[in-house]
């Protein structure tokens, strides 16, 4: 069984970003990267998938500037067997990127596909469900709890309010959330092994995929600052400023 | 131009996201529907009705909807959308779920957590967990938009509209197993008008009784930061942030909660802030409106009874 995981590169999730001064974008120069969180997540359950018998390839892709191989590199570090690097330097929206990994999955003809739940950079949320749809695959996001047997997948997925159980047939499309378990650290030897791993690069052409533009980004500001209050030296104070200055209780 | 809006509802009843909803479609202006799939559903249809500003209620009442999973449900939108401009729901874990296939399978981006709509085709949405805000115009002839609840103000009950049932039923492969929801007394998140939360300064699970307390007393919603999640102390449907809910209460009490940007982006729209923290230095003081320097195990049950 074969599991392809889409992967994003990021800025840190420790790192706050700020807005250009033309109002254009964020400025990302300079900017610690990362693998995207949940992308993590998503590559660790592939390779434990791996580890535990029932899978028997992870492939890896991601869709960006040469940089992006830089987080192909320590998902293979992670446990990752190959990597496709699908090389642009635009920026695409999540329908754009789940074309050109429909013509990935078409190549690869993968049992499951595990996406991170949403980059923490753009926060859309968009693109496992874009792909699963294109490809007519069901999914299970947000997951928690991914089984696997012989009829297909049982995904426990957090919803509002609690958990929801869900078993399909594969292929499938399956998104992380953060209780999908706990990535592990890549140890040197394996950061060096991944050095050595396959990693194919393409073009958009070589897939054959025709993109559109969807949308134009007018402008981006910062958020209203929130001025910081007073702070109040007891209980007693707090519970008389909530009463008679705010009035919220 | 009309409208499709997803309603938000758990088949006994409509949830006040919906009435959000509706109040952002308002806002777009247009001839606003209110589909309702599920099963057995009735109530939530006629609370729909009844929305101000709605002139049509469409159902789709059928077994094959009874647990909303996105595999069908939007082969259930997409049937209808052709007789609409704009495609909307929550950005709640239906909406999440279901309108990004909607919009692929009409070749059409989607615009995520919508907070304001600023003309016809024109909105914003934070990106980078609130710390910037994207207005992003759209290109697209049908748009798709979800849209942040806590943002919009939900709209009356005043309207009067008239229900149709929709006959289409879309089979799924995906098998709905079982449901396990938090049985709780307390008001939900999204619609509480006082929400206590806390983070890892909780130390465990069993000290959370303090704050459920504290709730009770305030007939408040139970909250929590990611580290107290992570940490295993509650479940993850308390999660308030970048990754959990996004809330907008009255009055948000942030206690033993440090204030890291994920968990600031859930919260920071509230409208007044409360924290309780024994680190001076813990970034939520600069967001807050009060701040308390004292240990919570102390703070609390001292609140709770000067309520």
């Amino acid at each position: 069984m074969k599991v392809l995981v889409p992967v994003k590169r990021v800025v840190d999730a420790n790192v706050k970003v700020r807005v250009k001064a033309d109002n254009t974008n964020v400025d990302t120069a300079n900017l610690k990267m990362a693998l995207n969180p949940f992308c993590e997540i998503a590559v660790e359950e592939a390779v434990r998938l791996k580890e535990a018998g029932s899978a028997t390839e992870v492939v890896v892709v991601s869709i960006g500037a040469k940089a992006v191989q830089e987080q192909l590199r320590t998902s293979m570090a992670l446990g990752a067997d190959r990597a496709i690097h699908v090389q642009t330097d635009e920026e695409l929206v999540p329908l754009s990127i789940a074309k050109i990994l429909k013509a990935v999955q078409e190549k690869e003809q993968a049992d499951l596909v595990i996406f991170g739940k949403q980059s923490i950079d753009g926060d859309n949320n968009q693109t496992g469900q874009m792909l699963a749809a294109l490809t007519q695959m069901p999914q299970a996001t947000f997951a928690s709890e991914l089984k696997l047997s012989a009829d297909g997948a049982e995904v426990t997925r957090e919803v509002d309010g609690g958990l929801q159980t869900l078993k399909m047939p594969l292929p499938a499309v399956v998104t992380a959330d953060l209780r999908l378990n706990e990535p592990r650290y890549a140890s040197l030897p394996n950061i060096m092994k991944a050095k050595r791993k396959p990693l194919e690069t393409l073009s958009i052409d070589d897939l054959g995929v025709s993109l559109k533009a969807h949308q134009t980004i007018v402008k981006v500001t910062p958020p209203a600052e929130r001025q910081a209050g007073i702070m109040v030296s007891s209980v007693a104070e707090l519970v008389e400023k909530l009463k008679n200055e705010a009035k919220v209780i | 131009m009309a409208i499709l809006v997803l309603a938000e509802h758990d088949n006994a009843s409509l949830k006040l996201d919906t009435a959000k909803v509706v109040s952002a479609a308002t806002a777009i202006g247009g001839d606003v529907h209110v589909l309702v799939a599920g099963s057995a559903c009735a109530a939530a249809v006629t609370a729909a009705q009844a929305l101000t500003g709605v002139s049509k209620v469409l159902v789709a009442d059928a077994a094959a909807y009874e647990a909303q999973m996105a595999e069908n449900l939007s082969e259930l939108v997409l049937k209808l959308a052709g007789d609409y401009d704009y495609v909307v729901a929550a950005a709640t874990s239906v909406g999440k779920d279901t309108l990004p296939r909607v919009a692929a399978l009409l070749d059409v981006a989607q615009i995520s957590e919508v907070i304001e709509v600023v003309s016809a085709d024109t909105f914003v949405r934070p990106i980078y967990a609130g710390s910037a805000l994207a207005t992003v115009q759209s290109l697209d002839d049908t748009k798709v938009l979800t849209v942040r609840t806590s943002a919009f103000d939900a709209v009356g009950n005043e309207g009067s509209a008239e229900a149709v049932a929709v006959d289409f039923v879309a089979e799924a492969k995906t098998v709905f197993v079982s449901q396990t929801l938090t049985e709780s007394e307390r008001p939900e998140l999204g619609s509480a008008g006082v929400i206590v939360s806390g983070g890892r300064g909780m130390g465990s699970g069993e000290n959370f009784a303090i704050l459920e307390a504290l709730a009770d007393k305030m007939t408040a919603a139970v909250g929590a930061s990611r580290a107290a999640v992570d940490a295993g102390f509650v479940p993850n449907d308390l999660q308030v942030g970048q990754t959990g809910k996004i809330v907008a209460p009255d009055l948000y009490i942030a206690v033993g909660i440090s204030g890291a940007i994920q968990h600031l982006a859930g919260m920071k729209d509230s409208k007044v802030i409360v924290a309780i923290n024994k680190d001076p230095e813990a970034p939520i003081f600069q967001v807050a409106d009060y701040g308390l320097e004292a240990d919570l195990f102390d703070a609390i049950p001292e609140l709770t009874n000067l309520l």
